[in-house]
């Protein structure tokens, strides 16, 4: 073959073609970031620690290849009700934090999209603004803000609200705000509304505003317009915001550190302990896992659905 | 050591590397890096070190030995010198992750309390890994006045550990504020002891009736903390803490400085507190080995070793070091304890992992309720 040709077939080839090339960034990217890290975890999950070290899965002794897997991590979090209970409390924290998000940053990102164009980028950049103070320095000055003679926490308890909060059973006591369960969703809120204001804003921002003078015109009120036209249309926003909060507070650690009471434990709590207190790699790497298979199996799921249900309309 | 320069390399490939590489140990880079305690050290420590050696201290804080232990089981932390307690230095020291003392090179030892080592020399045999930073021991510290207005007509128990695990007299003291100490081995090993039984038992028989004990004192806790206590006791925003006896020394000495009008103790329980022994140890993969060697030979200097007690009110094995301690921490009988006292003390002791799961698991539910 001349040189000529093999270059063509090279050319032709999907293997090299610039397109794949493209295509091929993001699945190398998940294998090397998300699929390999997930394998080594496993591994560890079902290896056995000696004090300090991991013994190793694979053996070889006197010409007998030994495979040792250790699967009594899976057994205890099916016995112990702690996991199941902290699990259930993190979903828990974390639906509520994704519908405050939900019900703050809807009329939020609506009111952006609707806005004069010449001021949308203004009022993007003030979303974007806290970024630029660390996260963690965010989350710290709650604790002034809701201790004992914080603003904040004064401003509820002229308001209040405090009463209403007591009777739902989110804080300890009249007055005290600081670590309860309160002030973790509080703080979750705060710290994840940008990933549920964004995606909804570039969804709501594009949607043909003709839609809405035809319903007007077929005798929608506003109001009905809004319901069947606008909330439906925007539904992979929703659906995108509610994931980007949902899924990093199910794991959320420094959070429920900070502004967390004792009782608000969660599941990155439960994996500190076993990692810090207990020195217990594989068990953490046990409760990790489980903890990746119960969002990502659901997901799946649903995502599944939601492209079958897409496909029957078209 | 200092990333090769391309000359180096060059030279490397004519075969002289081994040589050069040697000389580039020896000459250690002028950096130490060190990992201790919050609230641990006095102010010129570090700074005399420095200017004395020419030799840039890195100082970074924790405020539980969990944290280091994960760190040096993950290894390549990058510190020189880490200071955990004895009993968690044990299980780093049988895993291999400290690095053996080289004691020709720290000729300050001979400054220690022959008694102190021999103590230590159960856990560290021979004395081979461990040098004693400071030591203290878990127990109860109050708000004076505070205590008594919140008792009422009760009187204060004999035994100081009642005013923490004894519901009758912690139910009162919740109103002026509880704390506890947010670790499971500091927490679990003072509730053993308080029970009659060895502090780090390693029979897991004797574990049993400590999730009643500390249920049954839980509704009266109100702050789990392992550091911000000591201002919260300093400026009266808590009356009673089981704390470690040093920092209950600081928050004294803190509202004493301030002015806050709280008048702050540290009490010797009458069946002694849990003592701990914060050691001075390398890891085996320390970068500046040299120059950790040299550091612990500069905290055994009496006067040093004198002046981090004067600071941090925690006493120090060092026999040379009495008579550069203030008078007043001295005669301090909560810091250097009476050896009377001492023999009530329950002493630190090795624990293995499925002991540590057991511990965690009890505080977890103490804590959490779950």
């Amino acid at each position: 073959m001349s040189p000529q040709a093999v270059l063509t077939q090279l050319r032709n080839s999907k293997l090299l073609s610039g397109r794949s090339a493209v295509i091929g960034v993001p699945y190398v990217w998940l294998l090397v970031f998300f699929l390999l890290p997930f394998l080594i975890v496993l591994k560890i999950s079902v290896s056995e620690m000696e004090t300090v070290h991991f013994k190793d899965l694979l053996t070889y002794k006197d010409g007998l290849l030994q495979l040792t897997l250790k699967f009594s991590n899976y057994e205890f979090i099916a016995e112990d009700p702690l996991y199941f209970k902290v699990y259930l409390a993190s979903l828990k924290y974390a639906a509520a934090t994704t519908l405050f998000c939900l019900l703050i940053g809807y009329p939020f990102s609506y009111f952006m999209a609707r806005a004069k164009p010449s001021i949308q980028p203004a009022l993007l950049m003030m979303v974007m603004l806290p970024f630029w103070t660390s996260f963690l320095l965010r989350v710290y000055a709650w604790k002034g803000l809701l201790g004992e003679n914080g603003w904040v926490a004064n401003l509820l308890e002229w308001l209040h609200v405090d009463h209403l909060l007591l009777a739902l059973g989110v804080i300890p006591a009249l007055g005290k705000f600081m670590n309860s369960p309160f002030s973790l969703v509080l703080g979750m809120t705060y710290t994840y509304l940008p990933f549920m204001i964004l995606p909804l804003y570039a969804n709501l921002a594009k949607m043909d505003l003709r839609l809405l003078e035809a319903a007007a015109d077929l005798g929608a009120t506003p109001w009905t317009a809004f319901w069947k036209v606008t909330v439906p249309l925007s539904k992979a926003g929703i659906i995108a915001g509610s994931m980007l909060v949902f899924i990093p507070c199910v794991g959320e650690f420094v959070i429920p550190e900070l502004l967390g009471g004792p009782e608000t434990l969660m599941i990155g709590r439960v994996l500190w302990d076993e990692f810090f207190s207990n020195n217990d790699w594989p068990m953490a790497s046990s409760v990790a896992v489980v903890m990746i298979l119960l969002i990502i199996v659901p997901l799946a799921i649903f995502n599944k659905y939601q492209a079958e249900a897409q496909e029957a309309r078209s | 050591m200092k990333v090769f320069s391309s000359r180096t390399l060059k030279r490397c490939a004519v075969g002289v590397c081994a040589a050069l590489s040697f000389a580039a140990h020896a000459q250690e880079e002028n950096v130490l890096n060190v990992y201790n305690w919050s609230d641990y050290i006095a102010e010129d420590t570090l700074k005399n070190f420095e200017k004395e050696t020419g030799i840039k201290v890195r100082y970074d804080n924790f405020d539980n030995n969990e944290i280091v232990h994960a760190k040096l089981v993950a290894g390549k932390t990058g510190y020189d010198i880490v200071v955990p307690s004895s009993y968690w230095a044990k299980i780093q020291a049988d895993g291999g992750l400290l690095m053996k003392l080289d004691k020709s090179k720290i000729p300050n030892l001979k400054n220690l309390d022959p008694d102190f080592q021999a103590a230590l020399a159960k856990l560290d045999p021979g004395n081979q890994f461990m040098v004693n930073w400071l030591w203290g021991y878990t127990t109860v510290g109050i708000n004076v006045d505070k205590v008594k207005a919140a008792l009422g007509n009760m009187p204060m128990p004999e035994n100081a550990w009642d005013l923490v695990f004894k519901p009758e007299y912690v139910s009162k003291l919740k109103s002026c504020g509880v704390s506890f100490l947010d670790s499971a081995t500091e927490v679990v090993p003072a509730a053993l002891h308080y029970l009659g039984k060895p502090a780090y038992s390693k029979n897991v028989s004797d574990y049993a009736q400590v999730p009643a004990l500390l249920k049954s004192v839980r509704p009266s806790v109100t702050l789990f903390s392992s550091s911000g206590y000591i201002n919260d006791l300093a400026n009266g925003s808590i009356c009673v803490s089981l704390g470690w006896s040093g920092d209950i020394n600081i928050a004294r000495q803190r509202a004493i400085d301030g002015k806050t009008g709280q008048n702050i103790q540290a009490l010797l329980p009458k069946t002694g507190g849990v003592v701990f022994m914060d050691v001075m140890v390398i890891p085996a993969d320390a970068p500046h080995p040299n120059n950790a060697h040299k550091f612990i030979n500069y905290i055994l200097r009496p006067e040093v070793h004198a002046s981090l007690t004067n600071k941090v009110f925690y006493a120090n094995p060092n026999k040379e070091s009495k008579k550069f301690v203030k008078p007043e921490v001295a005669s301090n009988p909560t810091v250097f304890v009476s050896e009377a006292e001492m023999k009530k003390m329950a002493m630190p002791d090795s624990i293995n992992n499925d002991i540590r799961r057991q511990m965690t698991r009890i505080y977890t539910s103490f804590k959490t309720g779950l």
